[in-house]
């Protein structure tokens, strides 16, 4: 009976990830090349990177971490962000959900080639991490007065 | 000086509805049961205390809050995981619980929900009689 059981469930999950290879193939993957240090979606913490004439922004989603723990580190262009979270777990409680990252981790940004490393600054606010890395003077656009 | 008060005024209007048209995040949550009462924890990053709402509607706990980001003018995407700023995610209740005597706390973008069980509803210790 339980054998039975088993594989009609084995069946269904084949069931899925053949509809989800036909999902890829049928739309495919974004028409662009994706960096070769892109991760999944999905991976943590989430990350958006602005852009202005001056300066980068990289921001980092990541709620209630000691900002003391973090590593922020830049080398050339290649912006890294080191980090733990450890959550604390209630002992003898019933968890119906447990969605919240727990443990390290590790993102790299390739950032645009003319930033400049020595000027960064991070700021830890309300979960947000943002780090904001000046570019180099000499490539910012410059207004030219006519004489 | 009215009119321009005027225009401005419709284009924050404006802003407002596309901002609520904007699919929201489904913040990811912890939730927990001990002998006390149940505790919900979401990661809300950006959120700040005046952003949030919590709020219970008959058995219907909603939590919403919206991100704020400081970001320079002029301001061209490179890269978006995060493609909206508002934070939505609703959970019904049962009855045991007390709605009344809800406590949440909000740091560093981590929002906790304490919601206690009605006194009467608090798991007794039943002792066997032997004899």
């Amino acid at each position: 009976m339980f054998g039975t059981l088993n594989t009609s469930g084995a069946g269904l999950l084949d069931e899925f990830r053949r509809m989800e290879r036909e999902m890829n193939q049928l739309l495919g993957g974004p028409p662009w090349p994706n960096s070769i240090r892109a991760m999944a979606r999905g991976t943590y913490p989430p990350i958006n990177v602005g852009s202005t004439p001056e300066q980068v922004d990289v921001y980092l989603f990541a709620a209630g971490l000691n900002p003391e723990t973090l590593d922020i580190s830049i080398q050339q262009n290649l912006l890294t962000v080191a980090g733990d979270r450890k959550l604390q777990v209630e002992e003898g409680a019933d968890y119906y959900r447990k969605e919240r990252y727990d443990g390290g981790f590790r993102r790299v940004v390739t950032l645009p080639e003319d930033v400049d490393p020595d000027q960064v600054e991070a700021a830890y606010r309300d979960g947000v991490l943002h780090v904001t890395i000046k570019r180099r003077e000499s490539t910012r656009p410059r207004q030219i007065t006519v004489k | 000086m009215t009119e321009t008060r005027d225009v401005s005024k419709q284009d924050a209007e404006a802003a407002q509805d596309i901002k609520q048209q904007e699919q929201a995040i489904l913040p990811a949550v912890d939730i927990f049961e001990n002998e006390s009462g149940i505790t919900v924890q979401a990661d809300m990053p950006g959120v700040s205390r005046d952003r949030l709402d919590v709020h219970i509607d008959s058995d219907t706990l909603s939590i919403e809050g919206r991100a704020v980001i400081p970001m320079p003018g002029g301001m061209d995407a490179l890269y978006a995981d995060i493609r909206s700023t508002r934070y939505q995610r609703s959970f019904s209740l049962s009855r045991e619980l007390d709605t009344e005597r809800i406590e949440a706390g909000l740091k560093d973008g981590v929002l906790t929900l304490r919601i206690p069980k009605r006194e009467e509803h608090r798991p007794r210790r039943i002792e066997v009689q032997t004899g």
